[in-house]
């Protein structure tokens, strides 16, 4: 394939920090002295730690060479599935950045942060109307520490009740995460098999509801990109039991203002600021997960609570039923401060960017459903999951496709998972990729399947354009080293 | 809108290809019943400008350095960013990246992060140290959790000089498990006192932090061994102001088995409380039951240096239930700004500018008993200590906050015997004239 994105320039080597520098460097403007000196006890201090010493222009070429190392959103296109890798906008960045925003304590009274304490107000009112659930708490710093606040809200909410309940239905289809969250709050998680069509059956989950199940966790739309269409009646067992329904909203970008989770059934919902706001992901964090609750669970709702009166806001600890705090301070305020600036760039305009996800999906599914094998064939939503079967005969696997996807100038898409599909790659598109983008995206997709079948070796040695090559991880796992 | 690139033309394109009608064909599997029937009642989209005005507004509704002076720290702490950290970190190869899950277009995540780790066992004074964790005081609950499941105890202490709203966060998150916390009285030298501990035999770990709430550096030495009268029991040094072992011995030269805190004062803006840096090290007996992500060394095809992530299987996407942390995305970027701090400042810099703050706060304490005030707490401290005020200095206080003076943190609704008395905190920023004007304020 001819004018690829991916092609090969000068990448420059760079050593480890401590491959460098020399004693008596200094890469910082050392504030000057104008107070005496009042040395510690020595039996308290020591010599500092080994650091090494370099200077500004040092540090400013490691960093400048190691970031030509990595691919970003703004490198190229991402469709890293059930990761919603949009486009993340710069004015959100500066937003940020604002002196009285970045440099504000967290303790300040609240006559001196009213600023901080609208915009924290204001984006829970916005969270929720995008939703339809009653209450939102800013709290959770990603979204696996928002399932963690879900799960002590279970907890709390069934405690109140004087229940003390085991179980925890998790579909076979859910991100990781969430058996583990639920684990953390003293569940064990009791396995859901999707049905036909990848989708949850009432009576799977009618057999398995119980008065000792806490509730039930589902992921909607799914992790295999399908919507969950019997989450009402699924719901309503739930409910009927005494249970709770939590929604991992990792997906959410399929459904801004089409769907309102609390007409579905949803009791609790947990957000991915990192995915559906468009705040970066900042190559591992920090996200934000904020949780939306119904009415009936908002007292339950991590503490302090921003609250207004008469335009006046303030933090309140008094909610005696809260779950307590789960983060030192508000959650990651600085990402919460760039999807308040994206909502309010988009507006009801949120609603056409989930339809152009939702279009480029199923653009992508039509165009590769006869080279790839599509285990669902059907509209999906903003993700669509294909299998390595059809390749699998060359010897070849999705692991390879992905790697061959990277010399191709594209991020490789999630592999791998759902679990439940085996061999799967997860394409999520995004709204804010160009048609002509997603046409390369599909056009090296349908050239590595060529190639798979005439050269399958330039998929099983790929990548070979990058900075390095495939690694070997087995060995970094048997003899870890993890510091130098 | 600038953020959606798909013309009329593109769409139509793009239906013909799918073979629907119009986009609302592609959302048929959603049953009517699950639909939405009104639109999105929110704000009308604003311009790049009219945000820009907005965003202005609600910052200036804000009390910051250096308009202000904010004696304040309690686990946030104002401090110098270079510009060139801030602009490296504005690197978007950086920022726009998922967590590194395809190392070979990820290197330099990758690497930085594995350089992070080293610089936080050096600083520590650790074997391991982990990716982060969302903050300090999540990082202090998932210590004390690692603790029952290394000991298999379910028995833990916490110094009440411990950040309270970190004891806040430990209480959640030990709620649902049936652990039980036991929290340290403090001595009149403003230290933790162990000397109530008596079924060390039981105990999974012990947690005080140092410098501590009051400011105050611990005698981790002499803590440590006496938690280790027990040889299983976990020694676990908690933070708030890492940079203090800039200067200070580091916790694992004093026998720490964990050591975990807020790493936001190594070149994290405070962002009213976050984005900060949970700091997570451990012995490297304890390496496969830590919580979170880790960045390894190993080679390429070629024989060439890269980094991956690595021991995932102690991680939820592997482990699912049995995982040592839910923790999936960390705060990466984070770690990355606060290796890039300390790699500028180096060695050197660091122990020099942990001796300014140091000294800084000697002169404000020093300048405030001058003045007649009471310095309850007698054990060394870093870059905050209490002040006891006269009674009745709320007024003060509150007059004070109209001369856009911020005299520290009253300290009474976390330790209700405490009245009158706050934490003060004063870090290189703050000039020899800005603490003249606040003891002669306070003192007026």
């Amino acid at each position: 394939m001819n004018n690829t994105v991916g092609t090969t320039g000068l990448v420059l080597n760079e050593p480890l920090l401590w491959e460098m520098g020399k004693k008596g460097r200094i890469g910082f403007s050392l504030p000057r002295s104008d107070v005496d000196p009042a040395p510690l006890d020595d039996g308290l201090t020591g010599t500092g730690p080994d650091f090494p010493d370099l200077s500004e222009v040092d540090i400013v070429r490691h960093y400048t060479r190691l970031s030509s190392w990595n691919f970003g959103v703004d490198s190229g296109m991402y469709p890293l599935g059930s990761c919603t890798m949009k486009y993340n906008p710069k004015t959100n960045e500066k937003q940020a950045s604002l002196p009285g925003l970045a440099q504000a304590h967290p303790l300040l009274p609240p006559q001196l942060a009213q600023g901080a304490l609208k915009i924290m107000f204001d984006l829970e009112r916005y969270l929720a109307e995008i939703t339809g659930m009653s209450a939102v708490t800013l709290q959770p710093a990603a979204g696996a520490h928002g399932e963690l606040t879900g799960m002590l809200l279970f907890y709390t909410f069934h405690k109140s009740n004087n229940q003390q309940r085991s179980k925890i239905l998790i579909p076979d289809t859910a991100h990781g995460t969430n058996p583990a969250s639920a684990a953390l709050c003293g569940f064990t998680s009791v396995p859901v098999k999707s049905g036909a069509g990848g989708i949850l059956s009432p009576e799977t989950v009618a057999g398995l509801m119980d008065e000792d199940t806490a509730g039930i966790m589902i992921t909607n739309p799914n992790t295999l990109g399908l919507f969950e269409d019997n989450i009402r009646q699924v719901a309503d067992i739930v409910h009927a039991k005494g249970g709770l329904v939590y929604a991992d909203g990792a997906n959410m970008n399929a459904v801004l203002g089409i769907v309102n989770m609390a007409d579905l059934g949803v009791d609790i919902l947990h957000l991915n600021l990192h995915k559906t706001f468009s705040t970066p992901h900042g190559g591992g964090g920090p996200g934000s997960g904020p949780v939306c609750v119904t009415r009936e669970l908002e007292p339950f709702l991590p503490v302090p609570r921003v609250v207004m009166e008469n335009e006046r806001y303030r933090l309140t600890y008094n909610r005696p039923e809260s779950i307590g705090k789960i983060h030192a301070f508000y959650g990651n305020f600085g990402i919460q401060i760039r999807a308040y600036a994206y909502i309010l760039s988009m507006g009801a305009d949120l609603k056409r960017a989930s339809q152009f996800a939702v279009l480029s999906a199923n653009y992508i599914k039509e165009r590769l459903k006869g080279v790839y094998h599509l285990p669902y064939d059907k509209p999906c939503m903003h993700e669509c999951v294909f299998t390595d079967q059809n390749q699998r005969k060359h010897k070849v696997s999705t692991l390879d496709i992905a790697k061959r996807l990277i010399d191709y100038g594209f991020h490789p898409p999630t592999i791998y998972f759902p679990l439940v599909v085996q061999g799967a790659l997860m394409i999520e598109p995004t709204e804010t990729e160009p048609k002509e983008n997603i046409d390369r995206l599909v056009d090296a997709l349908i050239a590595i399947a060529a190639e798979a079948e005439e050269r399958p070796e330039l998929l099983t040695e790929a990548p070979v354009k990058p900075k390095v090559r495939r690694l070997d991880e087995t060995a970094a796992a048997r003899k870890p080293c993890l510091s130098g | 809108m600038r953020y959606l690139p798909h013309t009329d033309d593109d769409v139509t394109q793009m239906l013909a290809v799918i073979g629907a009608a119009s986009i609302d064909d592609l959302f048929a599997s959603i049953p009517s019943d699950c639909r939405r029937r009104e639109g999105l009642d929110l704000p009308a989209p604003m311009t790049e400008w009219e945000l820009d005005k907005h965003m202005r507004k609600l910052a200036s509704d804000m009390a910051v350095c250096p308009e202000h002076l904010v004696f304040m720290g309690a686990g946030s702490y104002d401090h110098y960013i270079p510009e060139a950290v801030k602009q490296l970190l504005g690197r978007s190869e950086f920022y726009t990246s998922y967590t590194p899950y395809q190392p070979e277009v990820s290197q330099g995540t990758l690497q930085a992060i594995y350089e992070y780790q080293t610089l936080v066992t050096r600083l520590l004074g650790m074997d391991v140290a982990n990716a982060s964790m969302y903050d300090g005081a999540s990082g202090l609950a998932e210590a004390l959790l690692m603790a029952v499941r290394v000991t298999h105890r379910k028995k833990v202490y916490v110094s009440s000089l411990c950040h309270p709203l970190y004891r806040q966060v430990v209480k959640t998150y030990f709620e649902p498990t049936g652990y039980q916390i036991v929290e340290l009285p403090y001595l009149e030298n403003g230290r933790t006192d162990l000397s109530k501990v008596d079924d060390l035999d039981a105990c999974a770990g012990i947690a005080v932090q140092s410098p501590n709430f009051f400011g105050c550096i611990e005698d981790i030495e002499t803590l440590a061994k006496k938690v280790h009268g027990d040889p299983k029991t976990l020694m676990i040094v908690s933070f708030t102001e890492p940079l203090a072992y800039g200067l200070l011995k580091s916790p694992g030269s004093l026998g720490a088995d964990i050591a975990c805190g807020e790493g936001q004062s190594l070149g994290v803006p405070r962002s009213f409380g976050g984005p900060g840096l949970g700091m997570f090290a451990a012995k490297k007996d304890y390496l496969r039951n830590m919580p979170g992500r880790l960045v390894g060394k190993t080679k390429d095809l070629e024989g060439r240096r890269g980094f991956v992530l690595t021991l995932s299987t102690r991680e939820q996407h592997i482990r699912r239930e049995k995982a040592t942390s839910n923790i999936c995305s960390n705060q990466g970027l984070c770690a990355t700004a606060a290796a890039m701090y300390m790699a500028a400042l180096g060695g050197t810099g660091i122990h020099a500018l942990a001796a300014l703050n140091r000294n800084k706060t000697a002169y404000l304490q020093g300048a405030l008993k001058q003045a007649g005030l009471d310095l309850p707490f007698a054990a060394p401290t870093f870059n905050e200590f209490v002040v006891k005020f006269p009674a009745g200095f709320a007024e003060t206080y509150n007059r004070l906050l109209g001369e856009k003076i911020v005299a520290g943190l009253p300290l009474e609704s976390y330790y209700p015997e405490l009245r009158d008395h706050y934490l003060l905190c004063a870090t290189e920023t703050m000039d020899r004239e800005d603490m003249d004007l606040l003891v002669k304020e306070v003192t007026s």
